[in-house]
């Protein structure tokens, strides 16, 4: 498309079953009960000049500049502010109107600079539209009065500029921080001509405020007021295309807005159905790693990892890549190789790759980086209601009355979802947190949980099991849901086990450490407060029982009848931008797509046929067997896209050990991890900005990425490269884009049965199962009946994990991620997002500070029975005594050089979530900081491409 | 493999499924082992002494090698 900007209605949409027909400007429209004659003028093609309202915050009627006459009433009412009436008949366009908006106009002419030229705004500003559409010709009042001319630009932020010469206080951009975001960093500071607009304190700027930088300020600023420095470098995009985010698992949809193949903004698309028009720091404005120079933009090989890396061209990488791999099969069998697809790339590249491992190198040993995230979930929701996902779309939080948010922290890993739930809670929906730590939730401007229960990290299971028994013993629970819904056999058995007074709030709160008087209100509140939806995390997967905390939430959904309908349900939240989808397309080792089990011969056949091969019957190797078999000499290759498992998994030392045992590690990625410093073959990558497909988001909504610049590694996107590979082993794929790819995947799985490229194009998102069952998806699962048929209850207790803290390691480390990071910071550490970042901090209690002689700041080695490494401690009562905290984005940190392989007992999900671990000063790096440091720049030598 | 590792896992399946009752757990055990483990793995377990096992993993092993 070409550049346009996206349809404005002034005031936002209304839902209502009434109806109302009104005349304006001698036009019939009919619209729904509370709608406001701006937007009803609006969706019948007119247009009210109006400066401070836009239609995603609420109507607020100060800049007079959408006055409207209406036959029979007095005066002229704004139209932001007037809401349709039957037979109202409404005039937009008089000549006393014409008269009174073109004095308004002047009056805020009079106190702005006349440099539309010159401004980075011109030909992109309403102001200047609205100066236009009412014929301003000349300010009567001069220029030599009190004026803002003068005031100083705020360039603190490294993305956008606040120049408040040219604010008109329409306050949009607070309203938007209000009411969109939810963060409440701005407001409107002094009265009548001193109003300006602030963030934070006074002596804070953009930078030091309590700003999230999530952009919708700038968004929502009529003039040059807030914008994009891009925009002011770059100048105003010429064509924009909708395209979805690349970072976490909210999807959230933007207009890619180019000029030729630049990129010069990503802005959050109002028809987005993810994100509703809204987006957060990373989707935003944290996409300048696409263009780094770290990027590889040459494929690379070595024979040994001692060696310097040699550019070589894609032939001669992929027959060195494919020799190898061939040999290696010759030797050592099929099961020796294996590959490992990612969450970042789209559905179409994991499919392949998936593809190739089982159909080229003949094995099932294909994982992904779901293993470490949301395996837990897969397992869990499968058994208990038959689907491995999610049960809701993100709309449907708008009608809870209850939300339990469980080892989740939505306003840094999810953070549009987040400004979602905080609207409803402002609304009046009741919080109910539980997590280790004080998240922001807990108690932020205008929010307040119910009840926050501090749990001991790894007590999970106990926890639930405890609101189970309060609502069973208390005859809580919904039994007439559950006579029709659920096997009633399976119930009683549940409802006798957690009924046992061992699993009472006071009997559990020993190994909990919540108070069992706390954990009995919101059990009640749960139960009886309405609507009840869960969301929940990588607190609640990367445990020991991560499979058995999902099964015990889904007990909970069922036991209280909040699932099948709007408002309720079990919802995770997906850490990656394509969890969901790499899940779906058969990334595990045990399950072919659309999670059909590899010894499932009907499946099988059904692949065999199409792919003309013979598949694997048996399981493949998860992620940390692949590595225990290398390190044994049974595994030997291993494909790895679009992730860094050095950085991400757990236990440091053993993934180095299996990378370095294997003959031959192909790491197809963006830049030189630090995977790929164990690399034998490098294959650049391409971005999302320079490939075609899908992702599958949290709430399972298929949704377009589109390319806008063509790929840099020379011009081949991440399926090419892979069928490039396939192809160089003699599999003779001849896929020639990336809709193709997606039939292949309609043609065998079920549930993806009704989804093509020329459907999403037509209709924007599709959320699965797409099928005849279901032709235009399913927003709402289980709304008739489980997919399994009857809800199955599954008894869970609370197992304590193998790791035990003790005067060796008497504290408890729990890893997580914060709003401007993103995973192993790849992305986002090569953007401006390190201001907020810069480092790997641990949080610690004050108590266990003072315990140790540590201040704020202070360099600490942080160890654990698995390794030691060093970072700066922050004092904060956030956590709890014995308890700290640590995020891993930067690989000199590297903090899973501490935490275990102590994983869940069904899915081999880490335990990253608790860790033995001690604390002491120090006054260094480690012995392995310094080691790996070393090695890592002695690996990433290049020998340059000789010249020809 | 790693025999200890394999036992580790094993006796951890077992222990989250123990609360179902012996027999029930023995089943769901061994369900576990044939679906999700890779055949190295079972091959593995099955040709070590088991000694390091608990016993619904042990009996879960034993029918896995019937």
């Amino acid at each position: 498309m070409g550049y346009e900007p996206q349809t404005e209605f002034g005031t936002p949409e209304v839902l209502s079953d009434v109806a109302v027909t009104l005349t304006i400007d001698g036009r019939q429209v009919t619209v729904p009960a509370g709608t406001s004659v701006m937007r009803a003028a609006g969706s019948c093609g007119g247009s009210i000049p109006s400066l401070c309202a836009t239609d995603s915050v609420e109507a607020f009627g100060s800049c007079r500049m959408c006055l409207v006459e209406i036959e029979g009433a007095r005066g002229l009412p704004a139209s932001c502010t007037t809401p349709v009436a039957e037979g109202m008949v409404v005039h937009t366009q008089t000549e006393r109107l014409a008269r009174v908006r073109k004095g308004v106009m002047e009056l805020y002419i009079s106190d702005h600079p006349l440099d539309c030229l010159t401004c980075s705004a011109n030909n992109d500003c309403e102001l200047q539209d609205t100066a236009a559409e009412v014929g301003l010709r000349d300010v009567r009042y001069g220029y030599d009065g009190a004026n803002h001319l003068g005031a100083a630009i705020d360039a603190s932020n490294p993305y956008f500029d606040f120049d408040p010469s040219k604010c008109i206080a329409c306050s949009r951009c607070v309203r938007a921080c209000d009411e969109v975001q939810g963060t409440l960093a701005l407001t409107i500071d002094g009265r009548g001509f001193a109003s300006k607009v602030s963030a934070g304190q006074a002596d804070d700027n953009f930078l030091s405020s309590e700003c999230v930088s999530c952009g919708a300020c700038v968004a929502a600023c009529p003039t040059a007021t807030l914008q994009e420095k891009a925009v002011k470098e770059l100048g105003k995009p010429e064509r924009a295309v909708i395209t979805t985010c690349a970072y976490c698992g909210v999807g959230c949809t933007f207009r890619a807005e180019m000029k030729g193949e630049q990129l010069v903004r990503m802005v959050p698309w109002k028809d987005g159905k993810a994100n509703r028009g809204h987006s957060c720091v990373k989707g935003r404005f944290a996409w300048g790693y696409a263009n780094h120079q770290d990027r590889i933009l040459s494929p690379m090989i070595r024979d040994s990892i001692e060696d310097p890396w040699r550019e070589v061209s894609w032939d001669e990488a992929l027959t060195f890549t494919a020799g190898k791999l061939n040999a290696i099969k010759a030797q050592y069998g099929a099961r020796a190789l294996g590959g490992i697809t990612s969450s970042r790339c789209t559905n179409e590249e994991v499919w392949l790759v998936q593809k190739l491992i089982r159909s080229g190198f003949g094995s099932n040993n294909v994982d992904t980086c779901a293993r470490v995230c949301h395996s837990p979930t897969g397992y869990g929701l499968s058994k208990t209601f038959g689907t491995s996902a999610g049960t809701q779309d993100f709309d449907s939080v708008m009608d809870a009355d209850v939300v339990l948010v469980i080892g989740a922290n939505p306003t840094d890993g999810h953070p549009v979802f987040a400004s979602r739930l905080k609207r409803r809670l402002r609304q009046g929906a009741k919080l109910i947190v539980i997590d280790p730590r004080r998240i922001d939730l807990v108690r932020s401007p205008h929010i307040e949980a119910a009840h926050h229960l501090a749990l001991q990290p790894g007590t999970n299971v106990a926890v639930l099991t405890a609101i189970a028994h309060v609502i069973v013993t208390e005859g809580l629970a919904d039994e007439a849901f559950v006579r029709e819904r659920c096997d009633l056999d399976e119930y009683q058995d549940w409802a006798r086990f957690v009924s046992d007074q061992r699993h009472s709030p006071e009997a559990l709160e020993a190994v909990t450490r919540v108070p069992a008087a706390e954990l009995r209100a919101a059990a009640r509140l749960y139960a009886t407060g309405g609507n009840g939806a869960i969301y929940y995390g990588l607190g609640v997967t990367e445990h020991s029982q991560g499979s058995s905390t999902v099964i015990a939430i889904a007990n909970l959904a069922m036991a209280t009848g909040n699932i099948g309908r709007r408002g309720v349900g079990v919802n995770p939240l997906r850490g990656q931008n394509n969890v969901q989808g790499s899940c779906d397309m058969g990334s595990f080792p045990h399950e072919l797509p659309g999670y059909r089990h590899i010894s499932d011969s009907a499946t099988r056949e059904l692949f065999e046929h199409d792919w003309g091969v013979a598949l694997d019957a048996e399981p493949g190797l998860r992620i940390p067997n692949m590595l225990d078999a290398a390190i044994d000499g049974s595994f030997r290759a291993l494909y790895v896209q679009g992730e860094d498992i050095l950085q991400s998994d757990p236990n440091t030392h053993h993934v180095a050990a299996g990378l370095k045992a294997m003959d031959c590690v192909i790491v197809h990625d963006l830049f030189l991890n630090e995977t790929a410093n164990y690399a034998h073959v490098f294959l650049p990558g391409s971005t999302f900005l320079e490939k075609t497909g899908t992702f599958t988001n949290a709430e399972r909504r298929i949704q377009m990425v589109r390319k806008v610049m063509e790929p840099a590694n020379g011009g081949l996107e991440d399926w090419q490269v892979t069928q490039a590979l396939a192809n160089a082993m003699g599999l003779g794929w001849t896929y020639s884009d990336a809709g193709e790819i997606m039939d292949e995947i309609a043609r065998l799985t079920p549930s993806f049965a009704g989804v093509s490229h020329a459907r999403l194009d037509a209709e924007g998102s599709l959320q699965w199962p797409v099928n005849a069952a279901h032709p235009d998806g399913s927003p709402i699962m289980h709304e008739d009946g489980f997919v399994r048929g009857k809800g199955k209850f599954i008894v869970t207790d609370y197992v304590p994990t193998d790791e035990k803290t003790g005067p060796r390691f008497p504290l408890l480390l729990t890893t997580g991620r914060i709003l401007s990071q993103y995973n192993v910071g790849a992305q986002t550490r090569r953007t401006e997002n390190t201001v907020w970042h810069p480092e790997d901090l641990l949080e610690m209690h004050p108590t266990d500070a003072e315990n140790r002689g540590l201040n704020d700041g202070d360099w600490v080695k942080l160890t654990s029975r698995t390794g030691e490494t060093t970072l700066r401690v922050t004092v904060t009562d956030r956590v709890a005594p014995g308890v700290v905290y640590t995020t891993f984005h930067h690989p000199a940190t590297q903090a899973n050089v501490v935490t275990t392989e102590f994983s869940d007992w069904a899915t081999n999900c880490p335990e990253y979530k608790v860790t033995a671990v001690q604390v002491m000063p120090s006054n260094g790096p480690s012995e392995w900081q310094e080691t790996y440091a070393s090695w890592s720049e002695k690996s990433r030598r290049i020998t340059p491409v000789a010249a020809e | 493999m790693m025999l200890d590792r394999l036992n580790q896992m094993a006796n951890q399946i077992a222990r989250n499924l123990a609360m179902q009752g012996e027999a029930k757990a023995v089943d769901a055990t061994y369900q576990h082992l044939k679906d999700f483990w890779d055949p190295r793995m079972k091959a593995a377990i099955l040709a070590s002494d088991r000694a390091g096992l608990d016993p619904i993993a042990r009996a879960a092993v034993d029918r896995l090698a019937a």
